[in-house]
């Protein structure tokens, strides 16, 4: 294919625009609801329970490229007392996964601090799985003034 | 991006059964691939996607990591220790390098 250089760009500058268009607007609306099905799947049809986890994440966060969260389950982690899972959701990111941790016995405490990449003010959502089958949800809302993803 | 170079931080010494924390840090640049280059073409991702802590073989701690964590990904933990032994500490990055890190505690 024999192309000039206005059609070279024109061409550029079309899939350029479709690119930007499917990756930001689809991710962005739908994220909300995709935390909404991630948090249903994780559950596995249990109703979500508050109490017994703590997350811990600041009020505002100036830099959302590290925004330090923590999460901890009071549990005794021994025999049917036991976190199995953890999962930390971000409801505004362009994909509402950050991480999921597992706890064994040998965690002695369900407890993780990590950072995370926060786009814009929105909800952090921290779900655990017991062993018996219980879901635990915190959330909490961090208002962010410089989003961390894209750039 | 140069070598990914994991700092582990585990105390020395503990009392038998005693919960200890341990702290992690690797430096990786954790692409999450929402980002442009300069001609606007998606840079492609590149994260590490796992994380595992043993202790004498047996798991301490698991996870599974997204975009959403931070560069030079820190983890902060807990670990029970029965016994004297060693931690073993595996980050799995998505082009398949691993990366590892080994560190001894004695029980007193």
């Amino acid at each position: 294919m024999n192309l000039n250089r206005r059609q070279a760009l024109g061409l550029a500058t079309g899939a350029a625009a479709f690119a930007a268009t499917g990756f930001r607007a689809l991710p962005a609306m739908a994220a909300a609801e995709d935390a909404e099905k991630k948090l249903m799947e994780f559950a596995g049809g249990k109703a979500l329970e508050t109490g017994r986890i703590t997350l811990t994440a600041p009020e505002i966060a100036e830099n959302g490229n590290t925004v330090p969260v923590s999460v901890s389950v009071e549990s005794a982690m021994e025999g049917d007392d036991m976190v199995e899972s953890v999962m930390l959701l971000a409801e505004g990111n362009p994909s509402p996964d950050v991480a999921t941790f597992r706890f064994t016995a040998l965690s002695g405490v369900a407890a993780v601090t990590t950072r995370m990449r926060l786009a814009k003010t929105q909800n952090v959502i921290a779900v655990a799985r017991m062993k018996d089958g219980s879901v635990y949800m915190d959330k909490k809302q961090v208002k962010v003034t410089i989003g961390g993803c894209g750039g | 991006m140069a070598k990914s170079k994991p700092r582990v931080k585990v105390p020395k010494s503990a009392a038998a059964g005693e919960v200890i924390t341990i702290k992690t840090l690797i430096s990786h640049d954790m692409e999450s691939g929402q980002r442009k280059d300069k001609d606007g073409n998606p840079i492609p991702r590149k994260i590490i996607n796992k994380f595992a802590c043993t202790f004498n073989g047996e798991p301490v701690f698991e996870c599974e990591l997204d975009p959403a964590i931070s560069a030079n990904p820190y983890l902060e933990f807990s670990a029970k220790v029965p016994q004297s032994g060693t931690f073993k500490f595996t980050w799995v990055d998505d082009d398949g390098s691993v990366y590892e890190a080994e560190n001894t505690i004695e029980v007193q």
